[in-house]
């Protein structure tokens, strides 16, 4: 079979722009063949380029004397945690694949992340992940919301990760376009920090995991183009199987091969396969590779060159192994029963050059593919849509009507019910580190020895204890807040997820975010993905949490219109000890409820109402601008609340969100879940007559930023009181703990639920739901 | 006492198991590779939890024919202690080494949460410590955990003794609602006829230590401990 033509049809399916492809022809000095047609375009895609968002990227900080590798440097950033120990993490999308395959599209994501971490050296410990879908009323979307979650189950429960967190949320702009994000974080020493570069000219180059099949042909190119209505049909070729037993494998042959010292490079096969694996890591060492094909294990009879190269199997790795230290790296392979083959070499011409069948097939200069992508500064203009929502007033707002049903609806909105339909799917306790598990502010993992990739038989340190430390995490965005403030919306959700970190008791070590948005030949699409950049890098700077790498995943959007900017921030911090480890739930009968902020925001016109959940799910209104969120008050509320638990007296600690004040403290009852059908459900009285200024809808449901809920000893509440105010931060106690009942006095009304209905709504409306 | 604990691919429980033996128990654990021949001098065996060899055809049923397999058939037939947790409890199971089956959960679902074990019989190498009516708090995560067996076997178990734990509520009930995955009896785990040999599907080994929750999983390792030391100490009198 020949190769086709290459003309401007064909170029133009590769999403090559004419000035693309005579930027191609420019580097190569001729036309492009068939196979280096498909390289370009991979590699050229926003998926591996940037090249419509690396201008914007360039906001983010990136730097602190903690991290040991930076944004964009390797396949994911890594930040010391003290005592020699580090962390790997990183926060990737698979957003195409699962629109059309949800069950393999989630689980491959998964599989892909977990890749970028070992490859690192690092052994992964701990995932968690960021779904959003349209409304479970829709067959379809519950089909996409069951498949995905049972595709991250069966990925992470049998590759033995524990799922330990994430978030879920539902809206009908996401009906067509589901978001699944997949975050994984691995531990290691600074010594054992691998790097995917093609070092010294002559080693081999290894190839090992399964063979390479025509599934996932292209996948990066696939994703880097809007959905259209033919896509599930014509793009599940695009979408990768997944074998999480293969990649359990292959992760543990990895890393007693880097235990070996007898790897120069490593980089796993993950988007753009074989092309980008081979093409950065010689651009990373400044020295080309040259791979012959016919080596290559392969699933399927006859695959031509671009297929080989362009296939996005998974479970592949490249390994560069130091020239005489082969028969060591086999013996491990064959340990592990893994198919492997020495396929090329490293070379100094600064070329990639693939051999199949004897002939050249494609001879690039690898570091052109990389450094020389097109770049674009896109224009960005601000959405029409802005000028309505910035015209609305509380006006517009209908008058609190029924407080204790609207408390009910919230607590049961799928997008704030417990999301145990899910994370009950997941195995979230292997490893034995799983110290908070899901379903509070923050997830909070142990580390301790066996977190450890292992080390060299011989090392003087495999007797060493390993200090024990506590890693929290959380993954937030608020992506109503952005869509209605892109810049404000981009700052809550680094806010969110800062806060949900302190709750948890831990201090940020740093960040990684995914950034969800349509097309960027959009203006208006572009300035949400710009100004939301802006608040997300702002953020990241107040809080000490630099970003360490992320990805993009651009044309989210079907005919029906683009998802809401969605720039999810995944965070990171270290609780330094574990007494410090705090939970969301209510803990004792009697103790004193104190709520750590303003009750309402006095600056704000729509006093947090603007983009709520309550306006939501009570009015059907998606609509008025976001609460403001003050950076350097929301630091402070953080750093009150850390110092408050390190001096003991914190028994509880839960940040305010969706559903404000009242869905905080409703959690705070009906949160805590000892055993199966065993709810830990513990009453409250709240007392909010004193705030008397605000509409009750307002105090009730308002969403002001910088806000948490704690509960301490009731002897401790005014101690606590006064504390908090010597650090800068208002704190009023709000009400007790205790009883069967939440009650609330306010604006004059005496509201009471019973906690067992809250629970029940909360509870089951996803499952329910999803019968 | 020295512990066995098995490797297979695709093994995830294998250094939990070995982090309490060795960090919380203080006792002495190595793994051994599915490949392997021999166990070694051990005192028992444990079969981990994971999805061994991917869990592929059937739970358990491929790592049962794995050539250490062979050996712990042997360990167990001359009356050593063996252990199988979760995966563990499967591969028992399928090799013979235990009475009755695991089947896909009721709900056609993976389940990972924390559920009330009884203990039914204090009489077993592995329930001994565990102290009168005592409801021990261990997780479970699986998806073919419903335990299944046919009414003679069944008979014949519960009047030796064979059913070492059952799923219950916070008041030690039998109820259908505290059984999560619709096993027969709500049984979580068995032992052989002998009682050298025993599976359960929940996760003792994730309810060792007061830092993950609660340590009541502990009970089941120490009893296994006790009657070990018993063991030596009968033949060394």
């Amino acid at each position: 079979m020949s190769d086709p033509a290459i003309t401007p049809e064909l170029v133009k399916k590769h999403n090559l722009t004419p000035e693309e492809f005579a930027r191609a022809v420019d580097i190569l000095g001729r036309e492009p063949n068939y196979t280096e047609l498909g390289i370009f375009s991979v590699m050229w895609s926003e998926h591996c380029s940037y090249k419509n968002t690396r201008p914007v990227l360039k906001g983010f900080p990136t730097k602190s004397p903690k991290i040991l590798v930076g944004a964009g440097e390797e396949n994911a950033g890594v930040i010391d945690i003290g005592d020699g120990l580090a962390i790997a993490f990183k926060i990737e999308s698979h957003n195409h694949p699962s629109a059309v395959e949800p069950f393999q599209g989630a689980a491959t994501g998964v599989g892909g992340i977990i890749r970028d971490i070992f490859t690192m050296g690092a052994r992964p410990v701990c995932a968690l992940n960021s779904l959003r879908f349209g409304e479970l009323k829709s067959a379809e979307v519950r089909h996409l919301f069951s498949g995905v979650v049972e595709g991250i189950a069966h990925y992470g429960n049998c590759f033995g990760i524990p799922t330990v967190g994430g978030e879920v949320y539902f809206d009908d702009c996401y009906a067509g376009n589901p978001l699944v994000n997949a975050f994984c974080l691995g531990v290691l020493r600074h010594e054992q920090i691998a790097r995917g570069a093609a070092k010294g000219i002559g080693n081999p180059v290894f190839y090992v995991g399964p063979a390479t099949g025509r599934d996932g042909l292209a996948g990066a190119a696939f994703a880097s183009q809007d959905l259209t209505d033919e896509s599930s049909e014509q793009q599940r070729g695009a979408v990768q199987v997944g074998d999480p037993f293969m990649e359990k494998l292959v992760m543990e042959a990895v890393l007693e091969l880097l235990a070996t010292d007898a790897v120069t490079g490593i980089q796993d096969m993950g988007a753009a396969g074989l092309t980008c694996s081979t093409c950065e890591t010689a651009a990373r060492a400044g020295t080309g590779i040259e791979i012959e094909l016919d080596k290559v294990p392969q699933r399927a009879p006859g695959m031509s060159s671009y297929e080989i190269m362009l296939s996005e199997s998974q479970e592949r790795m490249l390994v560069i192994v130091k020239k005489g230290r082969e028969a060591e790296v086999q013996r491990i392979f064959d340990k592990w029963d893994l198919p492997w083959s020495e396929v090329g070499a490293v070379t100094d011409t600064g070329r990639m050059v693939v051999r199949h069948h004897g002939v050249v097939v494609a001879d690039i200069p690898a570091s052109k593919l990389t450094d020389d992508a097109p770049l674009y500064h896109r224009e960005s203009k601000e959405p029409a849509y802005l000028q309505v929502v910035r015209a609305f007033t509380i006006d517009q707002i209908p008058t609190l009507s029924n407080p204790t049903e609207n408390l009910k609806s919230l607590l049961s909105w799928p997008s704030i019910a417990s999301k145990n339909w899910v994370y009950r799917q997941y195995d979230h306790m292997v490893r034995d580190g799983s110290v908070v598990c899901p379903g509070s502010d923050a997830a909070v993992v142990r580390i301790k020895g066996d977190s450890l990739p292992m080390l060299p038989a011989d090392s003087t340190k495999n007797n060493d204890a390993v200090p024990e430390k506590f890693i929290a995490m959380s993954v937030d965005c608020n992506a109503t807040y952005v869509y209605l403030d892109p810049y404000e919306g981009g700052k809550i959700a680094v806010a969110e997820a800062a806060r949900n970190l302190a709750c948890s008791g831990a201090t940020p070590l740093g960040s990684t975010d995914n950034l969800n948005f349509g097309n960027p030949h959009n203006p208006e699409l572009f300035y949400q993905l710009k100004e939301s950049v802006r608040g997300v890098a702002e953020g990241c700077t107040v809080f000490n949490a630099p970003v360490t790498g992320g990805n993009v995943s651009l044309y989210n959007q079907n005919p029906q219109g683009a998802v809401d900017p969605t720039p999810t921030v995944a965070m990171v911090g270290l609780i330094e000890k574990a007494e410090h480890i705090t939970t969301q739930w209510f803990k004792d009968e009697g103790d004193a409820i104190i709520l750590l902020g303003d009750l309402v925001d006095a600056g704000d016109q729509l006093q947090g109402l603007g983009g709520s959940a309550y306006l939501k799910v009570v009015h059907g209104m998606k609509t008025g601008t976001p609460p403001k969120c003050d950076l350097q008050k929301e630091k402070q509320v953080h750093e009150a609340i850390l110092a408050l638990i390190y001096s003991g007296d914190v028994k509880s600690a839960h940040d305010c969100s969706e559903g404000g004040l009242a869905v905080a403290v409703a959690e705070s009852c009906i949160s805590g879940y000892p055993a199966r059908n065993t709810p830990r459900l513990i009453g409250a009285s709240l007392d909010l007559s004193a705030f008397d200024k605000a509409r009750l809808d307002a105090i009730l449901f308002g969403e002001a930023q910088g806000r948490i809920v704690l509960s301490v000893a009731q002897v401790n509440a005014v101690k606590v009181v006064e504390r908090a105010k010597l650090l800068g931060v208002s704190a009023t106690i709000i009400g007790s703990v205790g009883g069967t009942d939440l009650t609330i006095k306010a604006g004059g009304q005496d509201l009471k639920w019973a906690l067992s209905e809250m629970h029940d709504g909360w509870w089951n409306s996803i499952a329910r739901a999803m019968k | 006492m020295n512990f066995a604990v098995l490797q297979f691919p695709g093994s995830n429980c294998d250094q939990d198991c070995v982090h309490v033996l060795k960090n919380v128990l203080g006792q002495s654990a190595k793994l051994v590779w599915h490949k392997d021949t021999s166990l070694g001098e051990v005192d028992a065996v444990l079969v981990p939890g994971g999805f061994s060899y991917g869990d592929y055809l059937r739970t358990g049923s491929i790592a049962r024919f794995s050539p250490v397999m062979q050996a712990v058939q042997q360990f167990a037939a001359n009356g050593g202690h063996v252990l199988g947790i979760c995966n563990g409890f499967q591969i028992l199971c399928e090799a013979g080494l235990l009475p009755g089956a695991l089947v896909r959960n009721r709900s056609l679902q993976f389940r990972c949460e924390q559920v009330y074990l009884k203990t039914v019989t204090k009489n077993s190498p592995f329930t001994n410590q565990v102290a009168d009516g005592k409801l021990m708090r261990v997780p479970i995560a699986h998806g073919e955990g419903c335990y299944f067996a046919d009414e003679e076997t069944l008979a014949k178990m519960n009047a030796n003794g064979q059913v070492l734990w059952q799923y219950c509520d916070v008041n030690g009930n039998l109820t259908d609602d505290a059984n999560p995955n619709g096993s027969l009896q709500n049984i979580a785990g068995v032992c052989n006829e002998a009682k050298n040999v025993a599976g359960l599907m929940p996760h003792p080994e994730r309810a060792s230590e007061a830092i993950l929750g609660g340590d009541d999983g502990k009970a089941i390792f120490e009893s296994l401990i006790h009657a070990l030391q018993n063991k030596g100490a009968a033949k060394a009198a």
